[in-house]
């Protein structure tokens, strides 16, 4: 062993209990009484169709409050998600989902998962050392294998008339590209699921509970370190461990902070945006038709996909309190950044309630602005056009089997979770 | 007519490069840049004019010859 690698000898547990604890609110379910006071993402309402509520909130509010999570605002018009987007001196990312517990403000400027969770300057370094790896020009290489994988899956659909294009197509493929970016071994793609789940979803349970869950994927990661160091290869967990900021390597909760971010954000929500497309086209037949007619079309209406089912809704915590576009913000409230409302907003997309497949101006703001631009955009398209031209070229005619069976994902991840297609 | 990249605000979205590849390009780290000198040769104005508009961050400006 060289000596480099003492980071990793102690316990993370232990490392993470030299840490200044956080706050904890109480948690607060049930339904809701009113969406403009009261607003809760986890609620099964917001999951079955939010938009009906934003667009609503987004007429007479249109920041909506809650005193659910210790106290939250969510924004819906397009204008006020960019300006919270862009101000990073006014808005923290240290932690960036809304849930009962706050991290101390002294784990900004780096966060638990950088640079997701991380706020300028430190942002912008821990940022750097990543984007050469998911340029667009990067994620090519990954583009044969993810074809490759679509085809296996749909081959192993078999004669079944009826599909489940959720958990027997979508999900898989994200979890197989991320893997192999990462050099984890591609049969542990079902414990990936429940390390998302439990991360991303579950933020009502109390907090020791949830604590407890997420804790079998920080012993994951670091056991991938651990082999990582022992036989280091060519992917991004070598580079990682290998890496230096500031003439240094990185902290080691730097290096498994960033694998929870690699390993957890790229797979919910390109799952989710694969699933969200393919129901929109199960329900809408002449859509479908006219992309499998026009194939060379799929790139526009992608984006159009992309924009009227953005599946990731970020959060933010206020530095100050302040006065904020007419709202009396209090320090430590969240900010829930919803980019799907900023997509359905009339201000700045016309017919923007509509699914229009050949929309040629969209700018639309599913992978974020600012700083914070989904670092893994690039790979997403490349994973969602792969999938749907695979899907389209084998399966050109499907229908929802069931639409009350349709399930989708609660909390700041939508999309699809069930989703049981006849084929033919 | 010449396109030009605010770099400040580019974020490496990507969307240039996508709709007019023969106007931008992709640094090391995503980020655009522009080809050449950004003339937008004759026949590529649609494509210029996609990109400004998709720009999610408005970081591209169509520069009018004679206006810079």
């Amino acid at each position: 062993m060289t000596a480099a690698d003492d980071r990793f000898i102690r316990d993370h547990r232990e490392d993470r209990t030299d840490r200044p604890v956080g706050t904890r609110s109480e948690v607060v379910t049930g339904p809701v009484s009113d969406w403009a006071t009261d607003f809760s993402h986890v609620e099964p309402e917001w999951a079955a169709d939010p938009y009906p509520i934003q667009n609503d909130l987004r007429q007479r509010c249109p920041i909506a409050r809650t005193e659910r999570f210790g106290g939250g605002w969510l924004p819906t018009r397009y204008e006020d998600v960019a300006a919270i987007a862009y101000d990073t001196e006014r808005f923290s990312s240290r932690s960036i989902i809304m849930s009962n517990f706050r991290p101390p403000r002294e784990l900004a400027p780096v966060g638990g998962s950088p640079p997701i969770s991380s706020d300028p300057p430190f942002h912008h370094d821990a940022r750097k050392l990543l984007l050469p790896a998911f340029t667009k020009n990067a994620v090519t290489r990954q583009e044969p294998a993810t074809r490759a994988l679509c085809h296996s899956l749909i081959d192993a659909f078999g004669e079944q008339a009826v599909v489940e294009a959720a958990s027997d197509y979508a999900q898989h493929i994200p979890m197989r590209v991320i893997a192999d970016m990462l050099g984890f071994p591609p049969e542990d793609g079902p414990q990936f699921r429940t390390f998302v789940e439990n991360t991303l979803e579950g933020v009502n349970l109390p907090p020791e509970e949830r604590g407890a869950r997420i804790a079998p994927l920080f012993d994951y990661l670091v056991a991938q370190v651990h082999d990582h160091l022992d036989n280091p290869r060519e992917d991004l967990t070598t580079y990682l461990i290998n890496a230096e900021l500031y003439g240094r390597k990185l902290d080691p909760s730097h290096v498994v902070g960033t694998l929870v971010l690699l390993l957890i954000a790229g797979i919910d929500t390109t799952w989710s945006a694969i699933g969200s497309s393919l129901w929109h086209l199960a329900k809408t037949p002449a859509d479908r038709r006219r992309l499998v007619a026009e194939p060379g079309l799929l790139p526009t209406a992608m984006e159009e996909f992309l924009r009227a089912y953005a599946p990731v809704t970020m959060a933010r915590l206020v530095k100050e309190d302040m006065r904020w576009h007419g709202v009396d913000m209090k320090a430590d409230d969240w900010i829930l950044l919803s980019f799907p409302a900023a997509n359905r907003d009339p201000a700045q997309f016309d017919r923007a309630g509509e699914v229009v497949i050949d929309r040629e101006i969209n700018r639309h703001a599913a992978f974020g602005l600012g700083i914070h631009r989904c670092i893994g955009s690039h790979l997403a398209r490349m994973e969602l056009r792969v999938a749907l031209e695979v899907w389209l070229q084998r399966i050109p005619e499907f229908s929802l089997a069931d639409p009350s069976a349709v399930t989708w994902a609660p909390g700041q991840i939508r999309g699809p979770r069930t989703l049981p297609l006849r084929i033919g | 007519m010449k396109v030009h990249i605010d770099s400040e605000r580019c974020q490496g979205h990507g969307r240039c490069y996508d709709l007019a590849p023969g106007l931008f390009g992709a640094d090391d780290e995503g980020y655009s840049k522009v080809l050449g000198d950004g003339t937008v040769p004759p026949g590529s104005e649609h494509e210029a004019r996609l990109a400004v508009l998709n720009c999610p961050e408005h970081a591209i400006e169509v520069v009018e010859d004679g206006l810079t």
